[in-house]
């Protein structure tokens, strides 16, 4: 005994090793092997998700082309103030980026990229370089002002200084509907180029639709899927799946034939006389379809949480309700459903966040109006090629998906929660 | 037992299917007087959750009446029976408090706010629970959410209560506790209870009367005296208390007495007449082991049969001794450990006794 305690208040094993030494020694061995088992899954996510996430994002305030395509400009430009148009260092320095870049044939980045925040810079740039290759000798000043009168604008030259750093903030600027002005100030687009910041409302605003449709009929289906004898319930769950079952393009599809104009359920309506030969209805390539097709592919996720909480739920406390006095439908509001909170709760969740980034589906389904904000992320991905802006919009994207779990969190607890 | 209005409740010949093949419950016919501490009770299985559930309106009677306060309920809607309950899971809403269970079917009544304020602490005071009241369920410990679940039942004046094995979850000592506190509320409230266990000992100390309840009809109705000393037949002797079972054979009746001969060699016996077909009948005589005398003195017992001692186990009080007679070995005798008992040992040979009317012939 007398070994065991070394020191006041240190605990030591009988050999006099103090007693953490031991036990972490001893937890050493298992927590090497949890992390083994662990490393397979840890590497996957790392590859397949935090790198892209992270490049994507980097994307979206990267700005290498000017600063490594026209490094004399950037440097010659260090010390210019910005009120007039620069001094012929400058625009030599502009003669010999311009030469250097169409030899290397990477002019062109340039050329786009200041073309982004203003358009016309293309054609400034990629006809100037032809020409000034030509140039023999200086001064250049004159000669390149003759060759565009770009250049004698001091807007240029603000841009290509605002633009000459290794990192940028425009394409977080453009993403939220902003421009820099000549002038360096932060102003808001003309108004038809405004679209982003509609569609980020827009893209929450339908999603938020879909959770809610996919609540309401969640619940009665969980509800019976947790009530009915066991036989009618698997069959019942059977349907519920279904959606998982099928590839993603042939429920699309199908959507697009009930839905079309020339389509089932229009002509079914025509025959029933309910609307007439004109009157056929637009229920698809606009909102109404996306959010059609989007309930039908979610509701399973909404279903199965909810499902496994109330399958916890004993018929006794219905019945105690109404034992107390409380008429059926009183029980139901004041004690069954705030016992499936956690499961509305898990289930608008994930309903929420994938809608918010859901692409295939608007995407064929969704015409013009019923595009999402990931259309336009996979649009600059793809079309305009402008990965800046994309990975901006996928930043911006993924703030709002992390701000809507912290509320969540906040409101019902993920701790809480059932996921299914 | 009075007239007709003196019954609370009254199941008449009823019947239940749950899948109209079996017979779950069979023919129950029970009456309960206002104020009684009635108690059901019976094997697990046996259907009494079941008649339970009819009387609240959770199920409904495939035939038969149930009458409650002289109307038949058949068609009346749960909320509207007017029945507390207490469920074997006690059901207390887990996103309510404690004050805001017992306020429950006061609110839904639409009660005035300082009724109800009234009401749910006496009813917190009953069970002593004062100093909880704004605690949730799960921060209660099962004995005290067992006490609420009881004080949300009777908080609406009900005119009946109903409870569901509520004890089964406690541990012993608790239940027991319990089992007084559920007595005393009876008592002081004078409210009209419906219990059901599973346990002999619940319901012989908690019961005004006992229905106890075995393949979906009543074995027998009585308070717990009876039940435990005058058996009706042999499935309530059994599973009331400790029980000797000698199977036999009825040779002779004469009067409240028969004579029996016992099934293995061991002679033959006298007991009293209680539910025996005619002679020659098979029967089964029941015994409870503290009414058996270990070598009693030369002509003071009826019946005098050989036996041998089997195993003792000492229990403090008494020792429990096991003998074998008349080929059987299961036969206990318990031995009260007072002075002039003198001590046997394993394998010896002994003659046990018994009074006629401690044995009594029962259904085979
Ligand atoms: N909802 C039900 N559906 C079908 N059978 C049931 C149902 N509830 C109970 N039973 C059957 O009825 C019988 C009696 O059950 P129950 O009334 O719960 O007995 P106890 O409460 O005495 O244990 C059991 O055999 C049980 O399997
Ligand atoms: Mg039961």
């Amino acid at each position: 005994m007398a070994n065991t305690y070394s020191k006041v208040g240190e605990m030591t094993t009988n050999d006099g090793v103090p007693l953490k030494v031991s036990l972490r020694r001893s937890q050493r061995k298992l927590k090497l092997w949890a992390f083994l088992l662990v490393a397979p899954l840890l590497v996957f996510i790392l590859v397949s998700f935090i790198i892209p996430v992270v490049n994507m994002t980097l994307r979206g305030v990267e700005n290498p082309q000017v600063i490594n395509i026209m490094p004399n400009v950037v440097a010659e430009l260090e010390n210019w103030q910005g009120t007039q148009l620069p001094d012929e260092a400058v625009y030599a320095a502009l003669v010999t980026d311009l030469t250097m870049g169409r030899k290397n044939k990477n002019i062109g980045k340039v050329a786009t990229r200041l073309n982004y925040e203003r358009s016309g810079m293309r054609r400034v740039i990629t006809g100037s370089a032809r020409k000034a290759s030509k140039l023999k000798e200086g001064p250049y000043k004159e000669q390149m002002i003759k060759i565009n009168k770009a250049w004698a604008d001091v807007g240029v030259w603000s841009l290509i200084k605002r633009e000459s750093g290794a990192f940028t903030s425009s394409y977080m600027i453009s993403a939220v509907d902003r421009k820099t002005n000549d002038a360096g100030e932060i102003v808001a687009k003309i108004e038809d180029k405004q679209i982003y910041v509609n569609l980020f409302g827009k893209t929450l605003l339908m999603s938020f639709s879909i959770t809610i449709i996919c609540i309401v009929l969640a619940f009665p289906i969980a509800y019976l899927l947790a009530t009915l004898p066991l036989a009618k319930s698997n069959l019942l769950m059977i349907l519920v799946l279904l959606p998982f079952w099928t590839s993603l393009l042939v429920r699309t599809t199908t959507w697009i034939v009930l839905l079309q104009s020339q389509g089932v359920v229009n002509d079914l309506l025509v025959w029933m006389h309910i609307i007439d030969e004109d009157g056929r209805l637009q229920m698809i390539y606009n909102q109404t379809g996306t959010i059609i097709a989007m309930t039908h592919i979610l509701l399973p996720f909404m279903v199965l949480p909810l499902y496994s909480v109330m399958k916890t739920i004993p018929p006794s406390y219905m019945r105690a309700a109404l034992s107390l006095g409380a008429n059926p439908v009183t029980a139901f509001i004041k004690v069954y459903i705030p016992m499936t909170v956690s499961g509305i709760g898990a289930g608008s969740l994930l309903v929420f966040i994938l809608s918010i980034g859901y692409y295939i589906t608007p995407a064929l389904v969704g015409g013009q109006s019923g595009l999402l904000i990931s259309n336009m992320i996979a649009y600059h991905m793809q079309n305009s090629l402008n990965w800046g802006l994309a990975g901006a919009l996928g930043f911006i994207l993924l703030v709002i998906v992390m701000l809507f779990y912290a509320l969540f969190n906040k409101v019902i607890g993920i701790d809480k929660m059932k996921m299914g | 037992m009075g007239s007709e209005s003196d019954f609370l409740v009254q199941f008449k010949n009823v019947q239940k299917s749950y899948d109209g093949v079996h017979l779950v419950v069979k023919d129950f016919n029970v009456d309960m007087v206002k104020g009684e501490f009635l108690t059901m009770l019976g094997p697990s299985g046996s259907g009494k959750t079941t008649c339970l559930m009819m009387l609240a309106g959770f199920e409904t009677a495939t035939n038969g009446q149930i009458i409650l306060d002289g109307q038949s309920i058949n068609n009346v809607a749960p909320h509207k029976r007017d029945i507390g309950m207490v469920f074997q899971n006690y059901a207390l809403f887990p996103h309510m408090t404690v004050a805001e269970n017992l306020a429950f079917p006061l609110r839904v009544r639409k009660m005035g706010q300082s009724e109800v304020t009234d009401k749910v602490n006496r009813a917190l005071k009953m069970v002593r629970l004062d100093t909880f009241a704004n605690r949730r369920p799960a921060q209660l410990s099962g004995g005290q959410q067992q006490r609420v679940a009881v004080a949300r039942a009777l908080v609406f004046e009900p005119k009946l209560v109903l409870m569901d094995e509520p004890l089964g979850a406690l541990d012993k000592n608790l239940r027991e506790e319990m089992q007084y506190e559920i007595k005393h509320i009876h008592e002081d409230l004078g409210v009209t209870m419906l219990y059901v266990t599973h346990d002999q000992v619940e319901a012989l100390t908690m019961s005004d009367r006992i229905a106890v309840f075995d393949d979906g009809i009543v074995q027998q109705l009585a308070s717990p005296q009876s039940l435990y000393e005058q058996p009706c037949n042999a499935f309530v002797a059994n599973f009331i208390g400790e029980n000797n079972r000698l199977m036999g054979k009825v040779l002779s009746v004469s009067g409240d007495t028969c004579s029996v001969e016992l099934q293995g060699g061991g002679g033959t016996v006298q007991a009293k007449k209680v539910n025996v077909g005619q002679v020659g009948d098979a029967t089964t005589l029941s015994l409870r082991p503290e009414r058996v005398l270990v070598n009693p003195a030369q002509g003071s017992c009826a019946n005098l049969v050989n036996a041998t001692v089997e195993e003792l186990i000492y229990h403090g009080d008494h020792t429990r001794t096991r003998v074998s007679i008349s080929g059987s070995s299961d036969f206990i005798i318990k031995v009260p450990n007072t002075h002039n008992q003198q001590h046997m040992k394993k394998g010896e040979a002994i003659r046990i006794g018994w009074d006629t009317d401690d044995c009594r012939a029962l259904d085979a």
